[in-house]
């Protein structure tokens, strides 16, 4: 027994099948629960007022955008080293649910910071970065969609991944040399003095919870719709044409 | 690897347009700025370090699609992959070809044209500095680009896509060293970091182009 039989797409396909509703339900439950908690059960912000409850949509888009982008890099790794078929074809599926997490990150950003600095785009270190990280995702599905021969797709946008990882880490650090912004210090991370108040952090953890379950049950559904494509196209190939 | 370079150089000279293309760019980015944004110099000293360098970027930008795609058309690509000459140090070749042929000739023309917007007198050093040591990372970036896409139809403007968030870092860093010296600051730490950061590109990229181009060719 080990991780590497869900290398068989048939394997996969049976074994995340059972589990996708679950994930769906268990996503949503999270989700509602954390969003209504939030926007109608936690107090205002003593400096921000209302607007704070935007949290519950950005902090997690905001993790998951460059998660989807951490695992996208383990899969293509996983791709190129031990050439299974569903780690590049996992990494192809997540790619548009990161760019919309990115999306989501990034308007829901600049609806907060309107109120908040008066502006809706400033050229703040980490919405500069956010930029950057949603142009990659651009270049990675175009690289995705112009190269006909799915191999060779897959061999490529690995590849492009993997620069594209040391770049954004890069992009990050120098677009914080080039401007201190205006960004709040991170709601929560593991080694600081405080997080955010707890009422608004157990919805916050909630929230998240249902982000990353969401993410995952997108994702095997989506590789599955991968894999099927891959099949019909095998058939298709195989019986001729059209 | 001497011969491939001769032959790189004489190729780009020859074929007329490439060679001359982003230096005409480069100026003509720069005569259009002062329409844009006013005639007034103290705009233009403030703004020229950034447009100096987006202008130097986008000129390197034009000519990317080349390096490549010629040899590719030609069959001379296949070639070059099956002689003892390891991908890598073609890709290599091809980075330094394409640096002499535009980044160079950018990095010296950038003063004069600095001239034109009025930029201040301390900061020619420094852009002479961060362009010499940053334009290399552009020409090494764009191979790695170029090898992404050989054989792609409009691969051009996919390139571009895929290369411009890759050269984030290095406009910074260039920018933000010729603003500092304008201003009289301490400008040596953006400078090492653009030499950082081709120094990391120049070791690294090769593999990463030479792998792309084996699978292209595959």
């Amino acid at each position: 027994m080990s991780i590497w039989e869900y290398a068989n797409p048939k394997k996969f396909i049976a074994t995340t099948t059972p589990l996708i509703p679950w994930l769906f339900g268990a996503a949503f439950a999270c989700l509602a629960v954390s969003l209504i908690w939030g926007f109608f059960f936690t107090p205002d912000d003593y400096r921000q007022g209302s607007t704070v409850k935007i949290i519950y949509l950005h902090v997690p888009s905001a993790m998951m955008a460059i998660n989807v982008w951490a695992m996208m890099l383990v899969t293509s790794l996983i791709w190129l080293v031990r050439r299974h078929h569903v780690s590049a074809l996992a990494a192809k599926a997540a790619a548009p649910i990161g760019i919309v997490m990115t999306l989501i990150a990034l308007v829901t950003g600049a609806i907060w910071g309107q109120p908040m600095w008066g502006t809706w785009w400033a050229w703040d270190p980490r919405l500069t970065s956010f930029l950057i990280l949603f142009l990659f995702y651009l270049g990675y599905l175009a690289l995705w969609a112009a190269i006909d021969d799915p191999d060779t797709a897959a061999d490529l946008t690995s590849v492009l991944c993997i620069v594209g990882s040391v770049f954004a880490m890069l992009s990050r650090y120098a677009v914080n040399f080039w401007n201190q912004g205006l960004h709040q210090g991170a709601s929560l991370s593991l080694d600081a003095e405080e997080n955010v108040a707890d009422v608004f952090y157990h919805p916050l953890l909630l929230s998240i919870a249902g982000f990353v379950l969401l993410f995952v049950g997108l994702v095997f559904l989506r590789t599955q719709t991968e894999i099927r494509i891959r099949r019909a196209r095998a058939l298709i190939a195989r019986t001729g044409r059209n | 690897m001497i011969a491939l370079l001769v032959r790189d150089l004489r190729l780009a000279v020859r074929a007329g347009g490439g060679f001359g293309l982003g230096l005409a760019f480069f100026l003509i980015v720069v005569v259009l700025v002062p329409f844009g944004v006013g005639p007034e110099a103290a705009i233009l000293t403030r703004i020229a370090p950034g447009i100096l360098w987006v202008a130097a970027l986008l000129a390197a930008l034009l000519s990317l699609d080349r390096i490549f795609a010629l040899d590719y058309e030609d069959g001379a690509l296949p070639l070059l992959a099956t002689s003892p000459l390891p991908l890598e140090a073609v890709a290599l070749i091809k980075a330094l070809a394409h640096w002499i042929t535009t980044g160079f000739p950018l990095t010296l023309a950038a003063p004069a044209l600095g001239f034109l917007l009025n930029l201040d007198p301390n900061a020619y050093v420094y852009l002479l500095l961060s362009l010499l040591l940053g334009t290399p990372t552009l020409s090494m970036i764009g191979t790695f680009g170029a090898a992404l896409t050989v054989g792609l139809r409009r691969g051009g403007l996919l390139l571009s896509l895929l290369v411009l968030p890759l050269y984030i870092p290095t406009l910074i860093f260039g920018a933000e060293s010729v603003r500092r010296g304008a201003e009289g600051l301490d400008a040596n730490t953006p400078l090492l970091m653009i030499a950082g950061i081709t120094a990391g590109t120049i070791a690294l990229l090769p593999f990463a182009s030479a792998a792309a181009l084996r699978i292209n060719l595959r």
